[in-house]
């Protein structure tokens, strides 16, 4: 039995990745400024799981629902600031209240009062959640101690995996990744919370995951091919990754974009992230983490000894020597 | 890589049987799978308050409100020891967690450190040995004494006080009538609530909230309430405000009569005259004899009921009450009298509960949830088949029955472990579908490659598995390590996504070097290809 088969990609891809990265790396530098400005310049649009605060969601059950109308009523009760808006469809309503002073016990009568406000006829409670002072400041520790403490392991892993270099550029990498999407979270204003850490977190698993792929690679090139140039060598190990890399990419993008498309309102922003940071992590796998290896000295770059550079691949055990 | 003794073969076929078995009840509702015979799986995964509705919230015991409650208690023993034994002193005060006076009689400098020093108990009374005590005394020479509360004191009374919350809070929800509810201690000073299926998380956040701390006191008759009001109430009084509108301030003594921890029984009721909601209540047999002396010594004094410091009625004692029985009134609803029924008869709570984080989800938005959910997991998971087929053609077609399998396996697991699932948690599915098909395209990759190197076909394949095996090994665990931390540092909903991808992950490479494996082993087997579908 045989399948019409179609081969999307071409079968052995030979590009300069290596000379690509006279524009890469300068376009990875800008982007990443780019982000580190927009994130200081605009910041984080911080969830109430962050900076404390209450979200309802509500529906109408007597037609659409009047946004202007809610926020009218809202700002009669003086929450400071309070936004309204329409969350998916025309009857749901999302309503975030800014964190009040006068502690936890403050952020509880928020509820009552909306509640009061709004009344219980027409419409149907679907979300309450009330994040206090104390809780939110704890989140935030966590959520980032969970970044740092995911690229500290990952790093010893990598090390203890491969030798330093690769540590050292995954990590090049990833942090490239890391600060992309935290740009994305800037200029588009996406709400950053706790899934937001989990969207990162899988961002970092995601990249890495790729950029082990391709570094696999070049240390089993760097066994086979012990003259060949280290360019020439990265080169050819980014080529025969191209078409597991971006296959993998597409199968995830379809999977994230159904989720994105029909996954609901909730995790929308979530997706969003996610399916950002697919792309990002495919660029940098490719275009970053091989290219990077040639700076950190893998190999000399010229002048390839017959046997003095076969140290650099570690445990030497003699795959075989083809030529390039 | 390709040879698979008989019994290695059937053990992989039997797994993913039983895998399929296992997610099967999933697909079903809750009735049909009742009635499935005793023999088939039957256990569902758990759902997460965010796809079945229902509340989470985090209380607090208040440290504060603890230690000022001790505080009080022992400036009280102070005073009622020291005047045992008739020693002087003045300023008696309740400072920061300490009490401080100053002892009149410097000869008796001795007496009252020994005096003092007795209030002092071991600060945790369930373990043994020399240990900290709950109270550090000081006498100076000048006659100024403090009593500090120690911290080794204050965490065990802390501890003590969670416990006890918890207990407390479980007799409570209990009497609402609902399913399953979670009640643990988070941290050193937190309770986590979780109830499923709530309709009115208003009345359980009442039902957390109050302390529900029931006594009755004589009324103090050592100054006229108006005095009270306008300088400060004399030592052994306090003063407390009527619950109800409008609002009339009392002058009660300080040391209660009785209190709401000998109840042996309160019922929600009618009265008879009136018609008004009552709760009438019952005491224990220590508690009803205690309550029969009080009232018979006090026979036409006015006593006021007081809950949470508020004074629900005050009626005069007519008669002494010896049966250890009596009801309450106040202007009551039919339901407000039900709730304070199930408080008094939970018991109060040790401290201030304090609410801290509310996440309260409707059945209709968790229904919509698991709907998205299950729409978005089908679409992601039919397209992605598409793709692999299109792609790798009869490999694809292998790639495939894995990811079947392997989605199966996550589900088995899901229901077996008695995970939760949440929203997050389908989405971690959704992208593990996406992902899943990684270790095979690393396969299917590496084997053409084999093959332009100039492998014979079979051989491409054996080589090809073999290489894959370390990179897929290498890359997985890298995402595993990012998806245990999550699960470690995360709380909710966020944890429900690493416990979905943590199992998507070493489902996928089992299956990869399993099930994939064995297909193309088989088709290898039968077909003795000289060039390759791919």
């Amino acid at each position: 039995m045989s399948f019409a088969l179609i081969k999307f990609l071409p079968q052995e891809p030979k590009l300069r990745f290596m000379a690509y990265r006279n524009w890469a790396f300068p376009f990875s530098v800008v982007m990443m400024v780019v982000s580190l400005g927009l994130f200081g310049a605009l910041g984080l649009n911080l969830g109430i799981d962050f900076r404390g605060g209450t979200v309802i969601e509500i529906r109408t059950l007597d037609g659409p629902a009047d946004v202007s109308g809610i926020r009218t009523q809202l700002n009669q009760l003086q929450f400071g600031d309070v936004e309204v808006q329409s969350f998916g469809n025309e009857t749901d309503v999302l309503i975030r209240i800014e964190q009040q002073p006068g502690g936890d016990r403050a952020q509880q009568a928020v509820v009552e009062r909306v509640r009061a406000e709004l009344g219980d006829q027409a419409i149907e409670y679907r979300r309450f959640e009330v994040v206090g002072p104390r809780v939110s400041g704890e989140l935030a520790v966590a959520g980032v101690i969970a970044v740092v403490a995911a690229l500290g392991a990952i790093l010893v892993y990598i090390w203890v995996r491969f030798e330093w270099q690769f540590a050292v550029g995954a990590i090049i990498a990833t942090v490239h990744d890391v600060i992309l999407t935290l740009g994305l979270f800037a200029v588009t204003g996406l709400e950053f919370n706790l899934s937001s850490i989990a969207a990162i977190l899988t961002i970092v698993g995601y990249s890495l995951n790729d950029t082990v792929v391709v570094y696999d690679r070049v240390r089993e090139n760097l066994r086979r091919y012990k003259r060949m140039l280290i360019d020439d060598l990265l080169d050819l190990s980014v080529n025969s990754m191209l078409s597991r890399t971006i296959m993998t990419s597409v199968t995830t993008l379809i999977a994230l974009g159904s989720l994105f498309l029909f996954g609901g309102e909730i995790i929308r922003s979530f997706t969003a992230a996610m399916i950002w940071g697919v792309l990002v992590g495919t660029y940098s796998s490719i275009f970053v983490a091989g290219p990077v290896l040639v700076f950190l000295k893998l190999r000399p770059a010229k002048a390839p000894g017959a046997d003095d550079d076969a140290s650099s691949g570690g445990d030497d055990t003699g795959g075989e020597t083809a030529s390039a | 890589m390709l040879y698979f003794a008989p019994w290695k073969t059937a053990l992989i076929v039997a797994f993913a049987i039983l895998s399929v078995a296992f997610a099967l009840p999933n697909a079903f509702d809750e009735e049909t799978v009742e009635s499935w015979p005793d023999f088939l799986p039957q256990q569902q995964i758990v759902l997460g308050l965010d796809l079945q509705g229902g509340a989470h919230m985090l209380l607090q015991v208040e440290r504060e409100s603890l230690v000022g409650d001790r505080l009080e208690v022992l400036r009280d023993d102070v005073r009622t020891s020291l005047r045992d034994e008739r020693i002087g002193y003045t300023g008696l005060s309740v400072q920061s967690e300490a009490v401080q006076l100053r002892i009149r009689d410097l000869d008796r400098l001795n007496d009252a450190e020994t005096v003092l020093n007795g209030l002092a108990a071991p600060a945790d009374p369930l373990s043994f040995g020399a240990q900290a005590r709950d109270v550090e005394v000081d006498v100076s020479d000048d006659g100024l004494a403090r009593l500090t509360l120690t911290q080794e004191g204050i965490d065990a009374r802390l501890a003590q006080a969670v416990q006890q919350s918890i207990e407390v809070i479980r007799r409570r929800i209990d009497q609402l009538g609902t399913t399953e509810p979670t009640i643990q201690r988070e941290g050193q000073d937190r309770v986590l609530v979780q109830v499923p299926g709530l309709d009115d998380p208003q009345r359980l956040k009442d039902l957390l909230q109050q302390t529900a701390a029931l006594s009755f006191h004589l009324l103090c008759e050592d100054m006229s309430v108006d005095e009270a009001l306008r300088t400060r109430p004399p030592a052994g009084c306090y003063l407390a405000n009527s619950v109800d509108e409008p609002v009339q301030p009392y002058l009660l003594q300080t040391r209660a009569l009785i209190t709401g921890d000998q109840l042996a029984d309160a019922q929600p009721g009618f009265s008879q005259d009136t018609q008004e909601a009552i709760v009438s209540f019952r005491f224990n047999t220590s508690g009803a004899s205690t309550f029969g002396q009080a009232t018979t010594e006090n026979v036409g004094q006015p006593f006021a009921i007081v809950l949470d410091d508020e004074v629900i009625s005050a009626p005069v004692i007519r008669e002494p009450i010896l049966g250890g029985s009596g009801q309450i009134s106040g202007n009551f609803t039919a339901e407000l009298a039900n709730d304070l029924a199930i408080l008094l008869r939970a018991g109060a709570l040790p401290a201030d509960l304090t609410i801290v984080e509310e996440r309260t989800v409707g059945p209709g938005l968790g229904a919509d949830s698991i709907a998205a959910g299950e729409i978005a997991g089908l679409i992601g998971a039919v397209g992605v088949l598409i793709f692999m087929g299109l792609s790798y053609g009869l490999f694809g077609m292998f790639a495939n029955i894995a990811l079947f399998v392997n989605i199966s396996l996550i589900l088995a697991a899901l229901s077996v472990l008695g995970a939760t699932l949440t929203l997050p948690g389908i989405a971690g599915i959704v992208l593990t579908v996406g992902m899943a098909v990684d270790s095979n395209v690393l396969i299917f990759e590496r084997i053409r490659e084999e093959v332009r190197r100039g492998r014979k076909t079979i051989a491409a394949v054996d080589v090809g598995f073999r290489e894959a095996l370390r990179t897929i090994l290498d890359a997985n665990i890298t995402t595993l390590i990012a998806a245990v931390i999550l699960f470690q540092l995360g709380s909710g909903p966020v944890r429900g996504f690493a416990v979905t991808l943590a199992i998507g992950i070493v489902t996928t490479v089992f299956t990869a070097y399993t099930l994939t494996r064995l297909l193309v082993a088989l088709w290898v087997k039968t077909r003795r290809p000289t060039a390759l579908p791919i």
